[in-house]
């Protein structure tokens, strides 16, 4: 089975990238261009979903071909139940961005738009590499347009939080590397994910691998106790930055876990999941109290998203289909709603230039369209059932009711907690009386902004009522992923 | 009288015959030019150099060829080594003319000194005899003292030759002072009969080490390793930018050469040695050249000192070739280093073209600040600086990430896993100090606004080596392939 759509949904747009450098100073031929760009990067991955067959839990759309023979290291691509979603949404939001930016970023227009297109066929890459070099490659220089994009349209503190993002990230990745370095070896000279998912690997080198792999994608999703570098990248990124920070960049850390720790090293995986489970439940609960007393409106949904990831990873290490596929659900339900939150900011910080709760109040009386959407993407973030964060946390808190009732318990305190920020934050910017003379002269969401806003509430609302189309495409390759994770390979 | 005189073949050497030749030629020619025909010295340079590589092209065939009485060996390895010698020195001629011009430095002797230093490169890289190999050495090290010296009104400059003559002498001199011992343990100083008298085992082991110590020191000099790094940094500072240009790219695949032909050729038996020796420096280099790296506002000292840690890297994977008595990982591991070798090569000229870019008469943007907002002044430009950092910090698509990938793969595989973790882990501190180029170029506003002014071969060259890199980290096979083939067909 030979198919180029998932080369297309990598190269395209950075293939489209170059083109929009090309425009170089003519800023409206730059949007455009990048928009057509966008627009054809989400096209050639609309046929992933329609030609997925669900019933084949392997992978599909695959494509091999000799890359560097001299290491036996393969251009192979390939996309299952798990990752085809993510390409999907990743190509989404990435119009989304270009959107977004259109009157807003006015300096270096055409590379503003051309990083974020790079970035996007990177990331499509990392959910559809097979081949461990690949992936790592992908991985790490998806760092590269996202370091240049905070430091040069990012705020005030934005080169330390480029630095601190960066280096932060490469400590993961380059302890990773020596990993797959090692399994290349073991494996007898081969960096085929697949044959990887194959091999008898002893107890302490599987542990090791695990916490290799753990350093690097703990740092990407991020867990607590490594989550440090995310408000500062948040906070200082501009507001396409941080969509796709928290819509899709920290997706790639939980995904890691599912191709890489899970399938490779499914011992240790057992034998270390007490304590992934422990630092899943201090990112759900602590964090989010920490949400709760920011006083900055980035910082705080940067947070809710670590609070959010914890659930994701928590959802991973109790081993059954209800949760992974929660987990799943709740990671692609984020990728809607943290990219809404952050817009939801963005509007109102490119009115205000601040993004400090204090400053706000009663917004409702002057710009009710766009209290309307807050208030819907507030509300998906508390949970709130009919939305689509609803449908991957109650998968997740069911899953760990059935693992451990105290487990579930302590998760389901998020519905509470994150009701508590959420909310609290929403009624002290939008409600109340005006609170100064700038926000009496706000004005309401223009046409562009509702188009974004629309989309995403129409996203977020579909998926809750009905994820039916979400899950259905998970079902076998999770079922197989946790067949094979439930078989040790000592 | 003349009976058993047996006239050798010259062929093996027609490329050093050649620019040697020609090297007179300019020499004479040079002399008779006016002012307005000063084009024409590095015009014939250029030409010769081409013509050295048409020569070697045309002549390889992969056999490994001794002449003049086995002290000269043409095999696949030279040829090659050869090959991106003249590429990178042809590079060199053209980033330099600018600069040279604006400060009335283009002299004849330069081209002629560059030539001769390239000649002593050729023949290193030939060598296979203890005596070529330090006539080589010599050739090139004498002419790079003086290229140092070139511009005799910077007292710096001169402070630096005088450095680099002093210390390059004192390795010289520890260089030979190995051989001897080598000479005294095994009677011979073919570099082929060094390595048959120790399989015999007949040599006296404790001699050989002793001698031993002193031709790695001489290496390690030639290589900039640490502890024998003192001179780089000076000297890459001091130096006028195009012979800082030339000292840190075709030298280093000649001083790779010296160290492949006497440890691996001559001395392999005594491995277990002189790897455990290379171990000390590899580690040491990587660390002290990443963190010195940091604390350097000058860019030339700068890059110094990641030449240190990339030296670094380079005997991390010379050391990784053979365990115990196992010996199926050695091609593996040279040919990474190799590979390493010209990855670097090839950066170290664009980050040094780069300097030169921006430098102008009486102004040299030696500065780290001089990059502020380089991407405001031209994004084309900061657009290669940029991928020159990020490959040299080792970020992928780019070649620098798959030299020093090759690089881990041997030393993981010879077994050195934490010696590999702490690599990784202070190429994560290097990374600081290239991204923080990065980070004047494209955060911070630019401080001269004066329009970038460069020749257009200049600019079409540094264009084609910013491309270079990014498309041999797409496609890295092929150059890997060679360094493997070319050392498979010379070993």
């Amino acid at each position: 089975m030979s198919s180029y759509l998932l080369s297309l949904a990598i190269w395209v747009p950075i293939m489209g990238a170059l083109m929009v450098f090309a425009a170089g100073s003519n800023k409206n031929l730059a949007r455009w261009t990048a928009l057509g760009v966008a627009l054809a990067g989400f096209i050639v991955t609309v046929p992933l979903y329609l030609g997925f067959d669900m019933s084949e839990a392997g992978m599909q759309f695959v494509e091999q071909r000799a890359w560097i023979p001299r290491f036996n290291i393969e251009y192979l691509l390939g996309v299952d139940g798990i990752s085809m979603l993510f390409l999907l949404l990743n190509s989404f939001i990435t119009i989304i961005v270009v959107i977004a930016g259109w009157q807003v970023i006015e300096d270096k227009v055409a590379q503003y738009l051309g990083a974020f297109l790079i970035m996007s066929g990177l990331m499509n890459g990392i959910f559809s590499a097979l081949d461990a070099v690949l992936f790592y490659v992908f991985f790490e220089a998806s760092l590269i347009p996202m370091y240049i994009i905070i430091g040069v349209w990012g705020g005030h503190n934005r080169v330390y939080a480029a630095f601190k993002f960066f280096l932060y990230t490469l400590l993961g990745s380059l302890l990773m590397l020596i990993a797959l370095i090692y399994l290349f070896l073991s494996s007898g000279g081969s960096f085929n994910l697949l044959e990887w998912h194959q091999l008898r690997i002893d107890m302490t080198p599987q542990i090791l691998i695990f916490l290799a792999f753990l350093v690097a994608f703990a740092v990407k999703v991020p867990m607590w106790p490594v989550h440090t570098w995310l408000p500062d990248a948040h906070v200082e990124a501009p507001t396409g930055g941080s969509v796709v920070l928290a819509a899709i960049m920290l997706k790639l850390g939980a995904y890691g876990f599912l191709r890489f720790s899970l399938p490779i090293a499914p011992d240790a995986s057992h034998y270390l999941a007490p304590m992934m489970i422990a630092l899943s439940l201090i990112a759900v609960i602590y964090i989010g109290f920490v949400a709760l007393v920011q006083t900055d409106m980035k910082k705080l949904i940067a947070y809710s998203s670590i609070s959010h990831m914890g659930f994701v990873t928590l959802g991973f290490f109790i081993f059954n289909q209800i949760g992974v596929e929660g987990a799943l659900v709740q990671m692609i339900s984020h990728g809607f709603i943290s990219a809404a939150m952050f817009l939801c900011v963005g509007v109102m910080y490119d009115r205000m230039h601040s993004r400090n709760i204090a400053d706000y109040g009663g917004v409702v009386n002057t710009m009710p369209k766009f209290a309307a959407f807050f208030m819907l993407f507030a509300m998906a973030n508390a949970g709130l059932p009919a939305t689509s964060g609803f449908v991957g946390e109650f998968m997740v808190i069911l899953g760990a009711i059935k693992f451990n009732f105290w487990v579930g318990f302590a998760a389901a305190t998020t519905l509470i907690l994150g009701a508590a920020y959420t909310l609290w934050m929403y009624k002290r910017v939008i409600f109340g009386e005006v609170a100064n003379s700038h926000v009496a002269e706000l004005a309401d969401i223009n046409s562009r902004e509702f188009l974004f806003l629309a989309l995403l509430a129409f996203c977020v609302l579909a998926m809750g009522i009905y994820p039916y189309p979400f899950t259905e495409v998970m079902h076998a390759s999770v079922d197989n992923l946790l067949k094979h994770v439930a078989v040790s390979k000592l | 009288m003349f009976k058993n005189f047996v006239m050798p073949d010259f062929y093996p050497a027609a490329p050093e015959i050649f620019l040697l030749a020609m090297a007179c030629v300019i020499l004479l020619v040079d002399v008779l030019l006016g002012r307005s025909q000063r084009w024409i010295t590095p015009a014939l340079t250029i030409i010769t150099l081409i013509g050295c590589a048409l020569i070697t092209y045309l002549t390889m065939d992969g056999q490994v060829v001794l002449t003049f009485n086995n002290m000269f060996v043409d095999d696949l390895l030279a040829d090659f080594l050869k090959l991106m010698v003249y590429l990178s020195v042809i590079f060199v001629v053209v980033y330099s003319r600018g600069y040279l011009v604006a400060r009335q430095l283009d002299k004849g002797e330069y081209y002629l000194l560059v030539l001769f230093a390239t000649l002593g490169m050729m023949v290193m890289i030939s060598a296979s005899h203890f005596l070529t190999l330090y006539l080589g050495l010599e050739i090139m090290s004498l002419s790079l003292y003086a290229l140092v010296a070139i511009d005799r009104n910077s007292s710096r400059a001169t402070e630096a030759a005088m450095k680099y003559f002093i210390l390059g002498s004192l390795a010289s001199g520890l260089l030979l002072y190995g051989m001897s011992m080598v000479y005294g343990a095994t009677g011979t100083l073919e570099i082929g009969g060094v390595a048959q008298a120790l399989n015999l085992g007949v040599a006296n082991k404790t001699v050989l080490v002793f001698g031993l110590v002193f031709v790695v020191s001489g290496i390690a000099f030639k290589l900039g390793a640490v502890p024998f790094h003192m001179w780089v940094p000076d000297v890459y500072h001091g130096a006028p930018t195009p012979i800082t240009l030339l000292i840190a790219s075709a030298p280093k695949l000649a001083a790779f050469a010296m160290a492949m032909r006497l440890l691996v050729y001559g001395l392999f038996e005594l491995a277990e040695h002189w790897q455990s020796m290379l171990m000390i420096m590899a580690v040491l280099s990587i660390a002290l050249g990443n963190l010195a790296a940091i604390a350097q506002t000058n860019i030339k000292r700068m890059l110094a000192y990641s030449a240190i840690a990339h030296m670094g890297f380079m005997l991390l994977a010379l050391m990784s070739g053979v365990v115990g008595p196992d010996r199926h990982y050695a091609l593996n591991a040279y040919s990474s280093a190799m590979y390493y070798a010209v990855a670097y090569v090839i950066m170290s000229l664009a980050s040094f073209g780069m300097v030169l870019l921006l430098s102008r008469a009486g102004y040299e943007a030696e500065h780290l600040e001089d990059f502020k907002g380089l991407n405001q002044r031209s994004p084309w430009f900061a657009a290669v600086m940029m991928v020159t950092m990020l490959s040299m910090a080792g970020v992928p698509f780019f070649v620098g990430f798959f030299a020093k990938f090759s690089v881990l793969i041997a030393a993981v595989d010879a077994g050195y896993v934490a010696i590999a973790v702490f690599a990784v882990m202070f190429s994560l501190i290097g990374a600081f100090y290239y991204l923080r180029v990065i980070k004047l170029m494209y955060f911070d506003a630019p401080v001269d606004t004066a329009p970038i002014v460069a020749n257009l071969d200049m600019r079409f060259l540094l264009s084609l080596n910013g491309i270079a890199i990014a498309l041999f980290g797409l496609f890295p096979n092929t150059l890997m392939s060679l360094c493997t083939y070319a050392l498979l067909r010379s070993l």
